[in-house]
């Protein structure tokens, strides 16, 4: 699927198409009142620069009226404004929720985790970082954060908004063209606020519907015997503290869920690629690869973290 | 000793001579010589410079700091700092700039030259502006010093909670962060008082309200911004740091404290900050353009009625910082009109000083350069402002670095502009030499290409989604490019910097003699000689128009009367400037050096443990003592302004065009 280049200029939603049109009629408004003043004020100078100063009112007179029409100019087109701002702000929050999909987004230093809701709580299904939606049906997010303010930002599909914690808001969008959108934290979470991102991956409905049914099955068994051991690494050392992958006795809930970590395109929340060599990278030395984040160093020898990235590339 | 007693106590004699005698008044207000005199002074003067002095060394170090954060910008993922580092960098710059720059520069500003435009000899309560510099310098020498240990603030200079709770960040440096604040507010609090009374007190006799200098008027209303602003955020930041020493839970979400009570407190103070930091920009503006265009300020009224008006609503819009938190649309509809509505008293202004260029002669000096660059960047700066009133835009753009074009086009453009016009038109009266006006024409051009350089990709960088405050991004996002070009503008701005810095050392002693007024300007700090002398005004002034230099007869009468032995400062009424009484103000004094010093230990104390503030309120309570300790019958006294010494005639004879 094509990836594209995040920007609010080019709305791949109706949020984003209505805020893009506001936008470009704001762009233009403003630009034209920037000239004419500008213009107005190097005229100004270069009629002062020549004309004698008037300082009695009469001659003041004709100024006075100048300057009121301006000002009343200004008002005119400030309450135009207002009133486009008003209509921009209702049609954003008019998506319907019907046939919506409803997804908890919670943040986490310096992550996302994804739950998406279902009356059957066996059928609920959690996963990071790497969010699918269906494409033209609306999107319920109902955000939060277990630790610091977050904020969840696809520019191509919506505005921001703020996960913060104790607080639960719902925010809906919906992606229009089947595509995968960057998203990223905007909001000051701590030393790895700049590597906090995500990827929104829209697809056709069928296609959606599939891969959340993939998701909610337990996680793959080995099949061979490199895959075997990483397996069993990722048993018996620190990883099962804090992750958890379904169908194994791993069940952490410190860090992300594990269960299909194959299936995602990118690990760390989207900083590098589910490879087997960007796997063991992150898995060897995260502090390297993003000082500060909440994931140790962890201290195995390079065939052991070798098994233990075949075993997680192959949860597909 | 000084002579005391020896001037005639008839009540019956004649009106006394102008002056008794210019050499020993000049004594009586000089500072004593030496070191010790320095660190006694109580004279706005010394006191301005300090603060415009101490105010531009933090300009400097913090645009050091965002040049070190453009450098690591400059390419993807530059290995040159770390997220701690740069953490610190950018809290620390954001926090200099606004705490410890911005609004410490325009105080200054005020405290050197609110008494010099009210035609007073001191300022109000010299001593307590004496312990403000003190408790500034404390702040500014405080977080550097922690910066350089490697405990400089670093969740931001808006430190919100949860992150910067105990939980999230167990070292000092929020501490830091919070207990700065108290500093700089104490400050600023204190400045504001003394201004406020200055302006309303001490002006000179026939300054009616209608007569003020528009400059006095942006001070006296920022003042009271002051006064109503930076309480919400002592508030906050006292909170924070109660919630990490001693456990409060303010803001600590698990035991039913708020994590956006905070950043209502925060922005209460916030928003109106910015106008702080842009009225007096405006006062500036306007006494700027008044003077270059040898007319005067067409439509007095509506400009100070407008620097009225924003000061109001300037509180009422702090919300469109919060947009993204979800607010509901009703509240939200509000905060997005008042923040398009504040744009009417600005475009109001805007219009008068357009209409004030138009019908005058204007003369286009180093100080009006700067005026064409204020007009560019700020108006662009304020047009962006109306896009992020609205809502729906606001989200898209908020917490981007759309948001960090904007407001560095909105505060230079709106303070640091004026600031570099008012170094030109100023530096010759406070040193008594011109500057260079081919080098400034150097210097200007440079900044403001360098500045648009630097910032103006930023709004594109912001819309194409980069957010703020990442020490680095990968390749993919395709922000480099950009950010290289906006990097290399950093190097206009900052040889534009050079330039002016070498410009003023030059001139120190090259440049031509400034003499009283140079400018040919209308306001009564250029009746003085210029640097002013120790009294400020051998003779003081009294007035009978808004454009003393201007407009007044030739014969306008001067103040007399006022005892040239003791610090003799005549107090007159509010609205109509009638003579009040005589008041003795204080002669130097090392106390509020002392004060500031006791207090500055307490709070830093108080970054350790609790108990510091019962143990270093000791030492305080001990400075007061010092502090206010009656010297002589002289010192603190006031006398009624006595009928047979009225400078002023009497109210039948009242000078033409002074309120009833």
């Amino acid at each position: 699927m094509t990836s594209v280049l995040q920007s609010v200029l080019d709305p791949a939603g109706p949020q984003a198409a209505h805020i893009s049109w506001l936008w470009w009629l704001m762009f233009w408004v403003t630009t034209a009142v920037f000239v004419i003043v500008f213009a107005l004020v190097l005229a100004a100078m270069w009629r002062g620069g020549r004309a004698r100063p008037s300082a009695d009112e009469a001659a003041d007179r004709p100024l006075a009226a100048a300057v009121s029409f301006g000002v009343a100019l200004t008002v005119v087109i400030l309450f135009g404004l207002l009133g486009a701002t008003m209509w921009t702000h209702r049609a954003v929050l008019a998506l319907g929720a019907e046939s919506a999909v409803t997804v908890n987004v919670t943040g986490h230093q310096f992550w996302w985790e994804f739950e998406y809701d279902a009356a059957v709580p066996s059928q609920r299904v959690t996963t990071a970082n790497e969010l699918h939606i269906p494409v033209g049906r609306p999107v319920v997010l109902k955000v939060t954060s277990r630790d610091v303010i977050h904020s969840f930002w696809v520019p191509n599909l919506h505005g921001k908004r703020d996960l913060v914690p104790g607080i639960t808001s719902a925010i809906w969008l919906q992606a229009d063209r089947p595509a995968v959108y960057r998203g990223q934290c905007a909001e000051f979470c701590g030393r790895q606020h700049a590597h906090m991102a995500f990827e929104v991956v829209a697809e056709p409905d069928a296609r959606f519907e599939r891969w959340l049914d993939a998701q909610r099955q337990l996680a793959r068994a080995p099949q061979s015997a490199a895959e075997t051991h990483g397996r069993d690494l990722f048993l018996t050392t620190q990883c099962v503290l804090c992750h958890t992958v379904r169908g194994t006795p791993a069940a952490g809930k410190v860090g992300p869920d594990l269960t299909h970590v194959g299936t995602r395109g990118k690990i760390a929340s989207a900083t590098l690629q589910t490879r087997p060599d960007d796997v063991a990278k992150w898995i060897r030395d995260p502090q390297h690869v993003k000082p500060g984040s909440q994931m140790p160093p962890t201290p195995l020898s390079d065939a052991d973290v070798q098994a233990l990235s075949d075993y997680l590339v192959n949860l597909k | 000793m000084r002579k005391r007693d020896q001037r005639p106590q008839d009540p019956g004699h004649e009106l006394p001579p102008a002056l008794e005698d210019p050499k020993e008044l000049e004594e009586t207000w000089a500072d004593d010589p030496g070191l010790w005199g320095w660190l006694c002074s109580v004279d706005h003067k010394a006191i301005g410079r300090r603060y415009l002095g101490t105010a531009m060394v933090m300009f400097l170090l913090a645009g050091g700091l965002a040049a070190l954060m453009r450098l690591q910008l400059s390419r993807p993922e530059n290995p040159f700092m770390g997220p701690d580092l740069y953490n610190q960098l950018f809290s620390t710059h954001g926090t200099t700039m606004m705490f410890l720059f911005a609004v410490p520069v325009m105080q200054g500003l005020g405290v050197y030259f609110v008494p010099l435009m009210v035609g007073a000899r001191a300022i109000a309560f010299p001593r307590m502006v004496a312990y403000s510099y003190w408790m500034y310098l404390g702040g500014c020498i405080f977080l550097y010093t922690s910066l350089f240990l490697n405990t400089g603030p670093d969740v931001g200079w808006f430190s919100y909670p949860p992150l910067s709770e105990q939980l999230f960040n167990p070292t000092k440096r929020p501490d830091v962060w919070a207990q700065m604040i108290t500093w700089t507010e104490v400050a600023s609090l204190a400045v504001a008082v003394s201004i406020i009374t200055t302006a309303f007190k001490l002006r000179a006799p026939g300054m009616a309200l209608n007569r003020i200098p528009i400059f006095v008027w942006a001070q006296v209303v920022t003042s009271f911004m002051v006064v109503f602003a930076m309480p919400a955020v002592m508030m906050a930041s006292t909170a924070l740091i109660l919630d990490r020493l001693v456990a409060t839970h303010f803001f600590d979400v698990d035991r039913g404290g708020d994590a956006l009570l905070f950043q209502h407190l925060f922005w209460f103070f916030g928003h109106p900050e910015v106008y702080i930091i842009f009225i007096p920009g405006t006062g500036i503006v306007s006494t700027i353009i008044t003077t270059f265009s040898r007319r005067p300020m067409f439509g007095y009224l509506p400009v100070v009625l407008s620097l009225v008006s924003t000061a109001f609503i300037g509180f009422g819009l702090w919300v469109h910082h919060m947009f993204a938190t979800g607010v509901p649309q009703l509240g939200a509809s509000f905060f997005t009109a008042a923040s398009i509505i504040i744009a009417v008293p600005t475009g109001i202004q805007f219009f008068c000083w357009i209409a004030t260029m138009w019908s005058g002669k204007v003369e286009v000096k180093a100080p009006m350069l700067w005026m064409i660059g204020f007009f560019w960047v700020f108006m662009m700066g304020g047009l962006t402002g109306t896009m992020l009133a609205a809502v729906p835009l606001n989200i898209q753009v908020h917490d981007t670095f759309f948001v960090v074009a904007h407001f560095h086009y909105v505060l230079i453009g709106g303070a640091v502009f004026p600031l570099f016009a008012a170094f030109y038109y100023w530096y010759p009266k406070i040193v008594g030499r011109m500057l260079s006006e081919r080098a400034a024409a150097w210097g200007f051009g440079l900044f403001f290409v360098g500045f648009n350089t630097t910032f103006f990709p930023m709004h594109i960088l912001g819309l194409h989604g980069m957010p703020r405050r990442i020490y680095t991004y990968l390749p993919e996002t395709g922000w480099g490019t950009l950010n290289l070009v906006a990097s290399s503008g950093a190097l206009l701005m900052t040889a534009g910097v050079i330039i002016v810095l070498a410009n003023a050392w030059r001139a120190r002693h090259a440049g031509a003699l400034a003499g009283d007024n140079p400018w040919n300007a209308p306001t009564l700090e250029w009746a003085t000689a210029s640097p002013p002398a120790h009294s400020n005004f051998i003779h003081p002034p009294t007035v009978g128009s808004a454009y003393p230099i201007w407009q007044d007869r030739p014969d306008q009468a001067v103040v007399v009367g006022l005892r040239s032995d003791v610090r003799d400062v005549l107090v007159t009424h509010l609205l109509d400037t009638e003579p009040d009484h005589r008041s003795v103000f204080p002669e130097p004094s090392i106390w509020p050096l002392l004060t500031a010093i006791s207090t500055s230990l307490m709070f830093i104390g108080s970054i350790f443990t609790a108990w510091a503030v019962v143990y270093g309120s000791v030492p305080i309570f001990i400075s007061m003592v010092g502090w206010f300790w009656p010297k002589s019958p002289d010192e603190g006294g006031t006398q009624p302004w006595p009928a047979t010494e009225r400078t002023l005639p009497l109210p039948n004879e009242a000078p033409e065009g002074a309120m009833p």
